[in-house]
């Protein structure tokens, strides 16, 4: 239980918490970007609170919602010495996602480093002071924010042009009696008349095997 | 020393203490060279991997095939083996890697994923590795069986010893019970109903 560290969050930037919960024991504050990097510091310094751990950072598109702060950037933070946890939130972005900036907590942790670029990565959103703000995951040839809730899903940018054959989208038939036939078989070069297969099983030789096949097909 | 009776012309089964010789063409004896004699490439990037290594180990043993020797470089290899998720950022390595191969060349793709993309269909995944590369043999199944792809290995092979270069599809085998009582009598060791 942690609704101590949302009183004391409270208490130290009066007007700057917008909203706080604490549903289903997830104690959360939404802070106003402008203290962002403050209150990180203050939980991280502050004896009562002492913060030592930076669990996750990542960020929400409530697109669907059509909240004019877009985004909502969520960080997760634990303290070992007093084993509590918080969540701190804050809302950036309007509704094309533009200015979305927050400021980077690399400076209070270190392990932000690649949560932050992996949400500008994947969001679009622009951590102020990071020391190496570039992509994670996708290529830097990428155009857009793949986990934005407005870029298609399906979308590819590729990095080399596709081979120009035909048939690249379709895969050859799947039918029981199409497609080429399993390697089991004589290899034989094809002869006619009597012994034309050594084992005698046309079937066989042909790869399909006698029985249920032909029965479905 | 023996005699085999086909149906047709009786065969005469040269002993290995006596001399002989046989005649064949040259294309189709280079052909039975290279089936016999493939060295892998394999391109492993997912889950699919672990699949691989089974197929490898002992139960499935792939070494009976002639297939055994991985070679981690491309200027060896002959057989690339793409077993996995190929992203659109591992791409151009693929793509690099099969044109660093030498001739003759062969890709055998190994898994859903690089088949055609698998459940991926998302703007991280290539839809399988034709898009990219010419491919021979396409194992489906998520994961494959091993089976399936020993059978996929056998394809190729047949391929090689035709001279076929056309896609080909390891296809599923029937389910040998289609209803209930052909289950029951399967696990009764009887033989099937008709």
């Amino acid at each position: 239980m942690s609704k101590k560290v949302l009183e004391l969050l409270t208490a130290q930037f009066p007007g700057a918490v917008l909203e706080t919960h604490s549903q289903f024991g997830d104690d959360t504050a939404v802070l106003d970007p402008a203290v962002w990097r403050d209150a990180a510091l203050f939980l991280r310094n502050d004896p009562r609170t002492l913060m030592n751990m930076f669990v996750d950072l990542t960020a929400v598109d409530y697109l669907w919602r059509g909240d004019v702060p877009r985004f909502e950037v969520v960080c997760h933070l634990r303290s070992l010495e007093r084993n509590h946890r918080v969540r701190i939130k804050a809302r950036v972005g309007d509704e094309e996602g533009n200015g979305a900036e927050i400021d980077s907590i690399v400076p209070v942790w270190k392990g932000a480093n690649w949560f932050e670029r992996e949400c500008y990565d994947l969001l679009g959103i622009v951590f102020k002071g990071h020391p190496d703000l570039r992509r994670i995951l996708m290529y830097p040839e990428f155009e857009g924010h793949p986990l934005r809730k407005d870029y298609p899903a399906n979308r590819i940018q590729p990095l080399i042009p596709f081979r120009d054959v035909p048939n690249t989208g379709k895969l050859p038939p799947f039918g029981p009696d199409e497609g080429m036939s399993f390697g089991r078989q004589s290899h034989d070069f094809a002869r006619s008349g009597p012994g034309a297969s050594i084992d005698g099983d046309e079937a066989v030789s042909n790869g399909k095997r006698a029985g249920a096949l032909e029965e479905r097909s | 020393m023996g005699e085999m009776k086909a149906g047709g012309p009786s065969t005469r089964v040269v002993e290995g203490s006596e001399h002989g010789f046989a005649t064949t063409r040259v294309d189709a004896l280079l052909n039975w060279a290279k089936k016999y004699s493939l060295f892998q490439y394999p391109f492993v990037t997912a889950c699919c991997g672990m699949e691989y290594m089974a197929m490898a180990s002992p139960r499935f043993d792939m070494a009976r095939f002639g297939a055994e020797v991985p070679r981690f470089s491309p200027r060896q290899a002959d057989l690339l083996w793409v077993v996995g998720t190929i992203s659109q950022r591992q791409a151009p390595a693929l793509r690099r890697i099969y044109e660093q191969m030498a001739d003759p060349k062969w890709v055998l793709a190994f898994g859903t994923c690089a088949s055609c993309g698998g459940f991926y269909d998302n703007y991280t995944t290539v839809a399988g590795i034709d898009k990219v590369i010419p491919c021979d043999v396409y194992v489906p199944g998520c994961p494959p069986r091993p089976e399936a792809v020993l059978d996929g290995l056998m394809l190729l092979q047949d391929k090689i010893a035709r001279g076929d270069r056309t896609p080909a599809i390891v296809k599923p085998r029937e389910d040998p019970a289609q209803t209930t009582e052909q289950l029951i009598a399967l696990q009764r060791k009887e033989r099937s109903l008709p």
